[in-house]
């Protein structure tokens, strides 16, 4: 199931990371795609993934893949480890401050295979 | 003086506002009634609880709670993968995240006591993994500067050496700070470390709404500072004076006096019951201090339940923390014998990689996170370092 269906039409190339099974249920991984750290998250045991930017804002870590997944009044968010702000995992915009986002990054499952989309720009 | 948080509640009560006590908006029950829920419907997991009396997804306020609840309560080991997504930051890998995402490693010493032999080695360890050393308030020796992907290897060099996780990333007992006692010190009157060590071996592992903190004294000098602790035990010519409730952090306060001049048996019993009875009822993160502070009927009303058993529950409270005492295990030994639990520790999924961003400078002798000045003159030296532009 492809996230970000905005900007998948713009995919150049997937690039393959890991398997969908590499991450436990509601947890997330970080991923090296060229030289960007990308985190992502797994919704329950199901195959509903979402990738954002690694890099927490706040903080200055490359922590987000580490952070408790939940919703807030049915909107999915990552709560950031360090400080605990939270970020709509779908747009990636802070839901404590609005005037920070993550990127957020294509990403699908082929092949039991988690992809993230490489964009032209 | 009590909490801002606290003062509106009350204040908001007197006026006749109604104040839910939520756990948060997953869960329209108070921390103490879900512990009640999840105890009485034997429930094991998270989404089994949120199924039957919660809705969504969770957040970060609930999932460490309930996460809490059941270690508490069944003492299954918190990174199997039911739990795993639960646990907090600094339980989810069972060290203490820092400002740059690196941790800090801090071993159990229970009661503060070390042998040569293993001070030597938590310094080699702390060389070979170049980690930044500081001895901690309670008695132990803190590791930092420790890479996600590097803690299992220093763990399986501390769990060679006999060391055993400390539980500082938890919302859990730490050390049992002891002084030395009546084995060495002139003026004590009864051998406070081996009770120190003894009651921290009997408790370590055991989660609980906020961190626990312990001490004994061998004598009213007090050297050890129990009165400042959740649970704090000073001795006399006849045995040991209980006190409960104590906290030298954000909102420093005294300890209660429980019980004075008991036995070991019967002061081990006390603080059973008294742990148990504060996981049980205390609201998340409330240090029994400030659960003190709310209990209806205060001190007078603790001893009832505590010694008295007026509420018939003592051998309930005991059994529970006997069945924790029972099924208690390493948690650091576990995951290192699990390849499944030590995949997660990798800074990334398909690189062996470590994080590229991390920058130190040295000072005083030993590494230190490179500030934010700092690391752009590093940067510009070296092209490890790779932060996004604001």
């Amino acid at each position: 199931m492809a996230q970000s269906l905005s900007t998948t039409a713009e995919v150049m190339k997937w690039v393959t990371v890991c398997d969908l099974g590499a991450i436990a249920p509601n947890t997330g991984v970080n991923a090296l795609v060229g030289t960007e750290q990308i985190a992502i998250f797994r919704i329950g045991e199901t195959d509903e993934v979402y990738a954002t930017g690694n890099f927490d804002p706040f903080s200055k870590a490359f922590v987000m893949s580490r952070g408790i997944l939940g919703d807030r009044k049915g909107v999915l968010k990552v709560a950031s480890p360090i400080y605990k702000q939270n970020f709509n995992l779908k747009t990636g915009v802070c839901l404590d401050d609005e005037a920070v986002a993550l990127p957020v990054y294509p990403v699908q499952i082929a092949n039991g295979q988690i992809q993230i989309g490489l964009t032209a720009a | 003086m009590p909490l801002v948080k606290d003062v509106l509640t009350s204040e908001l009560k007197k006026a006749g506002v109604e104040v839910n006590n939520h756990l948060c908006e997953h869960f329209p029950y108070s921390r103490q009634e879900l512990y009640h829920l999840l105890r009485v419907g034997e429930i094991k997991s998270f989404d089994e609880l949120l199924a039957q009396h919660g809705s969504g997804h969770g957040c970060e306020i609930c999932k460490p709670t309930v996460g809490s609840m059941l270690a508490s309560s069944w003492n299954e080991h918190v990174l199997d993968a039911p739990r795993v997504g639960l646990q907090d930051t600094n339980d989810s890998f069972l060290a203490n995240i820092q400002k740059d995402g690196t941790y800090s490693v801090i071993p159990r010493i229970p009661g503060g006591e070390i042998t040569p032999e293993k001070l030597i080695v938590l310094g080699q360890v702390a060389q070979e993994f170049d980690l930044y050393t500081k001895i901690t308030g309670a008695q132990r020796v803190d590791l930092f500067g420790a890479r996600v992907d590097q803690l299992p290897l220093i763990w399986q060099r501390l769990v060679d050496a006999g060391f055993e996780s400390g539980h500082a990333y938890g919302k859990s007992l730490r050390t049992i700070k002891s002084c030395v006692g009546s084995t060495w010190c002139r003026f004590g009157v009864q051998d406070s470390t081996s009770l120190a060590i003894e009651l921290e071996l009997r408790y370590r592992g055991l989660r609980s709404p906020h961190k626990l903190k312990s001490a004994v004294s061998g004598c009213t000098r007090e050297c050890a500072e129990a009165q400042g602790k959740d649970f704090g035990i000073i001795a006399t010519e006849n045995g040991w004076n209980l006190y409960v409730a104590g906290n030298g952090g954000m909102k420093p306060q005294h300890a209660t006096l429980l019980a004075t001049d008991l036995d070991k048996e019967t002061l081990i019993k006390y603080i059973d019951r008294f742990l148990v009875f504060y996981i049980r009822t205390a609201d998340k993160l409330e240090r029994t201090s400030t659960w003190f502070s709310k209990l209806e009927g205060g001190l007078d009303y603790l001893k009832q339940v505590i010694i008295e058993d007026s509420l018939g529950i003592a051998d309930e409270l005991e059994a529970q923390m006997q069945y924790h005492v029972n099924t208690y295990q390493c948690e650091w030994k576990a995951t290192i014998e699990s390849p499944e639990k030590v995949q997660r520790f990798s800074h990334f999924v398909n690189t062996e990689n470590a994080d590229p961003s991390l920058a130190y400078v040295q000072e005083r002798g030993q590494k230190r996170p490179a500030t934010e000045e700092e690391k752009v003159v590093l940067n510009q030296s070296k092209d490890v370092l790779k932060v996004p532009a604001q």
